[in-house]
């Protein structure tokens, strides 16, 4: 076996806070061949990206190595500077980053930045530099890319800059390309046709790259061979095929429970032993609804649109019964969010009508919808858990909030108690109640939020993507705890989601949505393993599943 | 909460001692202001001419003026007028400045573009004319140069306050407010404007220091306070006519106490800021 292209080696990184060091990465080994792609997956606080981090020397001031050697063929990277550092960033190796938009300079034109990142490394003329940048442009399969060299990154949608990106990174045709979430934050159809561009770059140039990701499926579906972290320890290491087959580590374990599946059920998500009495109240059948009961929700040929710009959402019409789940699925700007804060009557149609419980709510002003009967019945559940709790107020305070203004409880023992029950549904632990949510974990806040909805008893419950900045782990508990609420109190969920095998574990009907317009409806079993129309079919292929068959996009080229 | 509150501000304290010492000085011209009258060692009013433009010396601090009032107690006195215009011309830009701006903020559209055409305009004005136009024609009292002081200094609470608040509006939790059955006004009043609080104060605290040099400029030039009464500004005004003689006393040490309180509000606003930042907390 020839010398690998990198070899870390024990490495350990520290960062100082003001809590004293805190141990980022503890002694992970691993080893990159020539032209491998390799996965290192592990949720957040997984040091993960500080590996990648440390390896390009871009770690921050705060973080240090205390301990092992990165060697770059043969040489410590660690113990560089000056030129030959310079000589390393881009030119032996490069990185690409999670948000594409934030990491282009915004005012200087992407054909610039390309031509900028090679004229850094090689000797050559401002023309040749210029047209070597749409050559590369041209690689990274850019539309019409002499147009596309005097653009600016924001007029390029997210899965271009994260082209230009690429085409940064590769600019000088460095021998490891580390990619750090190079997804995360697009849509699994853009997901698909980036990865498979990098998959193949790589391939054709003969560059290693390291694929950091928290996404099994996306590792299992680019990568032959996957290192898994968790808190900073390297737990195992593996080929796809045995990781999920045979996972050793008991962190392993969980996270290939967790990460859905085709066919994975929403009991199947967490490991045996933790299961419980889940799945009894999952195999208690549903109460028949009575015959004659008009459906819980109406929605009548909705339609929104913005100021004088093309219509948001046009003819939306959907019914939901009592207890019913249904997935509202699509790419961004498909006008899903819109939908459902039309629903929710935080924003006002501007057609149609909402019927809620056989009377019409569509013609109550949003603005007057806080003094509506109704707005106890109709809650939702926020997208991004970090940003969905006032940070000013308690989990407590969060809680009681609408039992205060929507049930009418004063400050007192009934309220404390109301607030208790809600987080123990939840599973929030009653101690965290007077915590504020900096103090709070991701999936705590989660919880926090869910709390928040379920507080006041509402009927319908629409849900926001409440998983996607989720950690797998914490995505499986979760939605566990929403499909039990749903059988236990009969509660409808409208789950907006553009994760797919979420919304097919979770929704018995799906809609997909595309350009404001519902292309296909349907039972959701039936409209993931038999779709009708090619979107829809484009939307399920694109997904990254940890199939067992495995189906290298890199080895297939 | 509190615990750690006070953990937090003694770790930023340690990273940047300059805050705590200008604490120390906005505390203690606070005391001054409070105490001052009676802890001046002579009367700031009465005159005595024969002990006129004398220089510091043990007995006089800071020596004395024209009239032989001792300067070191005029000083000492004039803290509570200076500050007491600030503070009031600060306080009142900030309430009017941030519900206007918040619910501009908040409201977008129509309101948000008029108000925001309007604070343009305000600001495209030179502000020191303005206030001197306004004290001008308003009279030569007190409450004017307070309220001179706040209108000009209102375009930038209104600003900063809209700015804030329109960062924050489509934020999950302001939504989850009003499907807990806030109405907007109370969204704003209620969840939004003590959230941008602490960011506000930081503004407030940098802006005193500008209201202080402001009211001063305005006694400088004539229209504010009247003489005798002491104040920073007037008595640079009366002593720059015996810097020619020599009598540097006179102007310098009020104008020494003018910088002092305005670097003290800066850098104390300055250090709030890092120890209100939410990046910095974790």
């Amino acid at each position: 076996m020839t010398q690998p292209l990198l070899k870390i080696d024990n490495l350990h990184v520290t960062f100082s806070t003001r809590r004293g060091l805190v141990e980022a990465v503890r002694g992970v080994t691993l080893a990159v061949e020539p032209g491998e792609m390799l996965g290192l997956v592990g949720e957040s606080g997984s040091g993960k990206s500080v590996t990648g981090f440390a390896t390009t020397r871009l770690l921050d001031a705060a973080g240090r190595v205390t301990a092992g050697e990165i060697l770059f063929r043969g040489q410590d990277v660690t113990k560089l500077s000056g030129d030959d550092l310079r000589h390393l960033h881009g030119a032996a190796m490069s990185m690409i980053f999670q948000n594409p938009r934030s990491a282009l300079n915004p005012i200087r034109a992407v054909g610039q930045q390309i031509a900028d990142a090679i004229l850094t490394h090689k000797r050559i003329s401002k023309q040749a530099a210029h047209a070597e940048a749409l050559e590369l442009l041209r690689a990274v399969q850019i539309r019409d890319p002499e147009r596309r060299m005097a653009a600016y990154p924001h007029e390029l949608s997210g899965g271009m800059c994260q082209r230009v990106m690429i085409a940064i990174a590769i600019s000088c045709n460095p021998a490891l390309l580390i990619a750090d979430e190079p997804t995360t934050g697009l849509d699994v159809t853009t997901q698909k046709v980036v990865m498979d561009l990098l998959a193949t770059i790589a391939a054709a140039r003969g560059m290693a790259t390291i694929l950091i990701t928290h996404d099994l499926g996306l590792a299992a579906r680019y990568c032959r061979r996957i290192v898994v972290m968790e808190r900073g320890r390297l737990v195992e290491e593996a080929a796809p095929t045995t990781l999920f087959n045979h996972p050793r580590h008991p962190y392993t374990k969980r996270l290939v429970a967790a990460s859905p599946t085709a066919h994975s059920r929403i009991e199947d998500l967490v490991t045996e032993e933790e299961r419980g009495p889940y799945v009894e109240i999952v195999r208690k059948p549903k109460p028949p609804q009575a015959p004659g009961t008009p459906p819980l929700l109406v929605v009548q040929k909705l339609a929104k649109r913005f100021d004088q710009g093309a219509a948001a959402v046009a003819d939306f019409s959907m019914t939901m019964a009592a207890g019913e789940s249904v997935g509202l699925v699509g790419e961004s700007g498909s006008g899903k969010s819109t939908t459902s804060r039309m629903i929710c009557r935080l924003i006002d149609p501007s057609e149609g009508d909402i019927v809620f419980d056989g009377q019409s709510i569509g013609h109550v002003p949003s603005r007057d919808f806080h003094r509506s009967p109704f707005r106890k019945d109709i809650q939702m559940v926020f997208q991004d858990p970090n940003e969905s709790l006032n940070p000013r107020f308690t989990a407590h305070d969060c809680i009681a909030h609408p039992l205060k203004r929507l049930v009418g409880l004063r400050e007192g023992d009934a309220l404390r108690q109301r607030v208790e029950e809600c987080a123990q549904r939840v599973g929030l632990p009653l101690d965290l109640l007077p915590r504020f949510p900096h103090q709070l974990s991701g999936g705590q806040k989660a919880r926090v939020g869910i709390a928040r909805a379920i507080a006041a008893r509402p009927r319908l419950l629409v849900l926001d993507e409440p998983t996607a900045a989720l950690d797998v782990s914490v995505q499986a508990v979760v939605l566990q705890l929403l499909d039990r609420l749903r059988r236990e109190d009969n509660l409808a969920l409208l789950f907006v989601s553009h994760d797919l095998n979420v919304v097919r574990m979770l929704c018995e009907r799906t809609i997909v949505l595309r350009n404001g317009i519902i292309v296909e409806e349907g039972n959701s079993r039936a409209l993931f393993d038999d779709p009708k129309t090619d979107y829809t079919r484009e939307l399920v292929e694109a997904i990254p599943h940890i199939e067992i068959e495995t189906r290298l996009a890199a080895a297939a080229l | 909460m509190t615990t750690t509150a006070l953990r937090h501000s003694i770790w930023i304290l340690r990273g940047n001692p300059l805050t705590g010492v200008a604490a120390a000085g906005v505390l203690s011209l606070i005391f001054t202001a409070i105490f001052g009258p009676w802890i001046v060692p002579y009367d700031p009013i009465a005159s005595n001419v024969s002990q006129a433009l004398l220089p510091p010396s043990a007995e006089h601090l800071a020596g004395t003026d024209q009239l032989g009032r001792d300067v070191f107690s005029r000083l000492i006195v004039a803290a509570r007028l200076d500050l007491a215009i600030a503070v009031s011309a600060v306080s009142l830009s900030f309430v009017l400045g941030a519900v206007v701006g918040s619910f501009c903020g908040y409201a977008g559209g129509r309101l948000d573009r008029t108000v925001g055409r309007f604070v343009d305009v305000m600001m495209a004005f030179p502000l020191f004319v303005l206030a001197m136009a306004m004290v001008a024609a308003l009279g030569n009292r007190v409450e004017n140069i307070i309220i001179a002081t706040a209108v000009i200094n209102l375009p930038f609470y209104i600003r900063f306050a809209r700015a804030e608040v329109n960062v924050r509006r489509n934020l999950g939790w302001v939504e989850a407010a009003r499907s807990s059955g806030e109405s907007h006004i109370s969204v704003v009043l209620r969840f939004l404007l003590p959230n941008i609080l602490p960011a506000m104060a930081v503004q407030m605290s940098l802006n005193l220091g500008w209201a202080i040099l402001n009211a001063a400029g305005l006694s400088f030039i004539g229209l504010g306070v009247k003489p005798p009464t002491p104040e920073w500004g007037i008595m640079v005004a009366e002593g720059a006519r015996f810097i020619s003689t020599g009598r540097w006393w006179l102007v310098a040490f009020p104008g020494l106490a003018l910088m002092l309180a305005v670097l003290c509000f800066n850098l104390l606003g300055d250090g709030m800021r890092d120890i209100l930042d939410p990046r910095m907390r974790t």
